[in-house]
């Protein structure tokens, strides 16, 4: 057993467990720095204190996730080099600008504007402010460009040429940046964090609003959560079934096992809904499937035949049941999304939008639907690529570096124990911020000119005794 | 000699990590110094110091290896195999110091907090230190890959510059935080700086005199005739920034000792250069070996010269916006 333990096993283990809980804190500062973007171009349109009481609110939480965000991403950029020396040496003359890119035109701003948007309001004027605040915003989503073109690359590489020394050397850049796979994913991708965000957003609403159901604060941010649901969802459904259809032409293999057909189907394939993928026999146990509709979705025609797993050779496929399940978690979730916001817009419809418990029940347990979407998705596409790093060209097991198995090991526990004490921590104080109501007195902006009078100036007004 | 893009690139980089090393190590050194605070009002004025700047400092060492990975991915992929466990542990070390920023007040348990920002910045200002250390003494390549040991990074030598980055930063901290605060913390800062700048002295020179002996190249390059002429202006604007340092000190300015420390970090660091060049990894591993292809090289440049500029600009200006002493009342939380 310990015998097939290898570096490589202990490197990918490594690779998916820091990635997979980085991927959670960008998918929510996202959406949750254009968020407050908005919320901050309201209150000044507006005037309406519910507007800078709920930026005040949501710009702590964000304040942690990215700072989350930021430790997390260090360590990304520097585990290509300790873990996969290989690929980087391979593949740094093409992914390596790409990410530079990201460091100087989005990681740049949103640290710099970081401070101002969340300490700067009384020093540089609300203009200013506001400014900042959106260069936040334009910064996670450049942030999202870029690595999500390094991705992409990865999953569909093309304007490269291979030099003697083994390098993926760049011929075209435009080709390489927007490369086939990428406006699909970068579409699905932050599309992504938007719904992450306004689920959780509406979630914390839906909890304030069933506690107290005149709330301002927790009215406003269910409703403006709910209409992002109501839009946004059926669109991300859209944008999905693009990127599969993507998917099929540029990593067929990725969608046969997404679909789960270990068999080619020459007059019309299955849609497999549900069943127990078995790679050693190379067949669907126990399928629950109906006939020809996924050549209808995937062809747009009952009778197209579809390739299966039966035409790939073994060595290159991916593991099956993994792919197969998350994909099917992350389109469930979607759908029950819909689900949520066509029961809002029913609800807003008839004027109970704020008087439906249940509603509002089911709103607080989606409030996690879209970190775990994410993730099965980013599953998906990731484990459903393998044995690839870069595809068709480079096997994750030709990327490695030079290490020794203990050493990975080492390093792999101490990144576990690490991640949840420090991660755990900061999930537990992000709830105890969203289990506080928007308008506590404690959460108000010290130094805002509406504060009431007995308020003393405490140091630190955010610790209450309920601490 | 050919002036190519390699050499451009190897001057950004050098500058990236020298802009990380000044921005970012005030910001550990006041880690360091957090336990040595009076009071747990000190510390909060210590840490807003720096809470509106810290991420941009931060940011800077990403560059540093994301800009490594973009234009010299060969050394990037030695260099970070041949010093695994410092990186691994630097990694993690950040971590706890950089969500300590916010933990430190949500936290029931603020001591804990503030454990964690102290180790956390004490631990990622040793391995950086030995990290460079471990680079001095040179890295082991063959046929572009790493083939020394995962404990070859471990000597006196790397200790001894582990010990010599921490002490540095932290009298950056101190420097700082003379220029930023008032009071009993400034005046508190002013008594370890004394200490810190001398110990800081001391391991520079040890170092300096130690390095020439790692490789016969640095020897050469230091003490032989004609070229020692050049090199030893590096000792003697030493000198001059330690008499800045020591008068400001004395005459309690707020920033003269905060800038000789730092130029002492320029200096030093030019002098690791002088030894370097040409080579990207000593012992054997050029600047033109490692570079990635013009093309890459090109096509990173242009943003670099379009955005570093910017970067520059706004980051000077989110340092004029919360200019001046820090208000030990102020902060969001």
């Amino acid at each position: 057993m310990l015998a097939s333990v290898t570096a490589e096993l202990l490197a990918r283990i490594q690779f998916a467990f820091t990635i997979s809980f980085h991927i959670i804190f960008p998918a929510f500062s996202i959406g949750l720095a254009s968020y407050l973007a908005v919320l901050n171009a309201l209150w000044l349109r507006t005037g309406e204190r519910t507007y800078l009481t709920l930026f005040d609110y949501w710009k702590k939480i964000f304040a942690v996730a990215f700072g989350m965000g930021v430790v997390s991403g260090i360590v990304m950029s520097y585990q290509f080099g300790t873990n996969w020396a290989v690929f980087s040496d391979r593949t740094g003359p093409i992914l390596g600008p790409l990410m530079a890119y990201e460091v100087l035109s989005a990681f740049f701003l949103e640290a710099g504007f970081l401070g101002i948007m969340l300490f700067g309001r009384e020093r540089v004027g609300d203009g200013l402010h506001m400014f900042a605040t959106a260069m936040v915003a334009v910064g996670t989503l450049g942030s999202a460009f870029w690595i999500l073109s390094v991705n992409s690359w990865m999953q569909t590489p093309v304007g490269y040429a291979i030099a003697e020394n083994g390098q993926f050397v760049p011929e075209d850049w435009w080709a390489i940046v927007f490369n086939p796979s990428f406006p699909y994913r970068l579409v699905h991708m932050v599309l992504a964090a938007y719904l992450t965000t306004a689920f959780v957003v509406g979630g914390v609403g839906a909890l304030h609003l069933l506690r107290d159901r005149t709330a301002q604060e927790a009215r406003r941010m269910f409703s403006m959560a709910m209409w992002m649901a109501v839009l946004v969802t059926p669109l991300q459904i859209l944008a999905g079934d693009f990127h599969g259809l993507n998917t099929l032409e540029h990593q067929p293999v990725k969608v046969m096992a997404m679909e789960g057909h270990f068999e080619s189907h020459p007059d019309g394939a299955p849609l497999i809904l549900f069943g127990i993928p078995n790679a050693a026999e190379q067949r669907v146990d126990y399928a629950l499937e109906i006939p020809k509709l996924s050549s209808l979705i995937l062809k747009h025609d009952l009778n197209a035949p579809l390739n299966g797993l039966d035409t790939v050779p073994p060595e290159d496929h991916p593991p099956v049941g993994i792919v197969f399940w998350s994909f099917r978690i992350m389109v469930g979730l979607g759908f029950a999304m819909l689900g949520v916001g066509g029961w809002s817009l029913l609800q807003r419809l008839r004027g109970r939008l704020y008087e439906d418990g249940a509603l509002h029940r089911v709103a607080v347990a989606m409030a996690p639907a879209g970190f775990v979407a994410v993730l099965a998705g980013w599953i998906t596409t990731e484990v459903g690529r393998q044995p690839w790093t870069v595809q068709g060209l480079l096997r994750t097991a030709h990327s490695l570096s030079p290490i020794d198995t203990p050493a990975v090991a080492v390093s792999l526990i101490a990144f576990v124990v690490v991640y949840f004490l420090i991660f755990g921590a900061g999930t537990v104080y992000i709830l105890r911020m969203m289990n506080r109501p928007a308008a506590t007195p404690g959460t108000e902006l010290r130094e805002g000119p509406l504060r009431s009078a007995g308020h003393a100036p405490a140091a630190h007004p955010g610790d209450s005794p309920a601490e | 000699m050919p002036f190519d893009l390699s050499f451009i690139w190897a001057g950004l980089i050098a500058f990236a990590v020298l802009t990380y090393v000044i921005l970012d190590g005030f910001d550990l050194g006041i880690g360091i110094l957090f336990p040595f605070a009076a009071s747990d009002s000190q510390r909060d004025q210590m840490m807003n110091s720096v809470a509106p700047v810290w991420d941009g400092n931060e940011t800077w060492l990403i560059l540093g290896g994301g800009g490594l990975f973009a234009v010299f991915p060969l050394a990037y992929a030695v260099v970070m195999p041949a010093l695994y466990m410092p990186i691994i542990l630097m990694l993690l070390a950040l971590i706890f110091r950089g969500v300590s920023f916010e933990y430190r007040w949500r936290s029931t348990h603020k001591p804990l907090w503030d454990a964690a920002f102290f180790g956390g910045s004490a631990v990622a200002a040793i391995c950086q230190g030995i990290a460079l250390g471990a680079l001095v003494q040179g890295i082991e390549i063959e046929n572009r890959a790493y083939v020394g040991g995962w404990f070859d990074w471990l000597t006196p030598f790397s200790l001894t510059t582990g010990a010599a980055l921490a002490v540095g930063y932290a009298l950056l901290g101190a420097t700082w935080l003379i220029a930023k605060t008032e009071g009993s913390l400034q005046a508190r800062m002013r008594r370890y700086a004394f200490g810190l700048g001398i110990a800081t002295l001391v391991l520079i020179g040890a170092v300096s005199l130690w390095t020439p002996f790692q490789d016969a190249v640095y020897f050469e390059r230091w003490f032989s005739f004609p070229g020692s002429l050049w090199t030893m202006l590096v000792p003697a604007v030493m000198l001059l920034l330690t008499l800045s340092f020591f008068s400001g000190l004395r005459n309690h300015h707020d920033f003269q000792p905060f800038l000789s420390a730092l130029g002492m970090f320029v200096a030093s660091f030019i002098g690791i250069g002088i030894s370097f060049y040409p080579m990207m990894v000593p012992p054997a591993l050029t600047i033109e070996e490692a570079a990635a292809p013009d093309s890459s090289l090109a096509f990173t440049l242009v943003g670099a010269a379009v955005l570093v500029p910017l970067i520059l600009a706004y980051t000077a200006y989110a340092y004029w916006v919360f200019r001046g002493k820090v208000n030990p009342d102020e902060g969001y939380h």
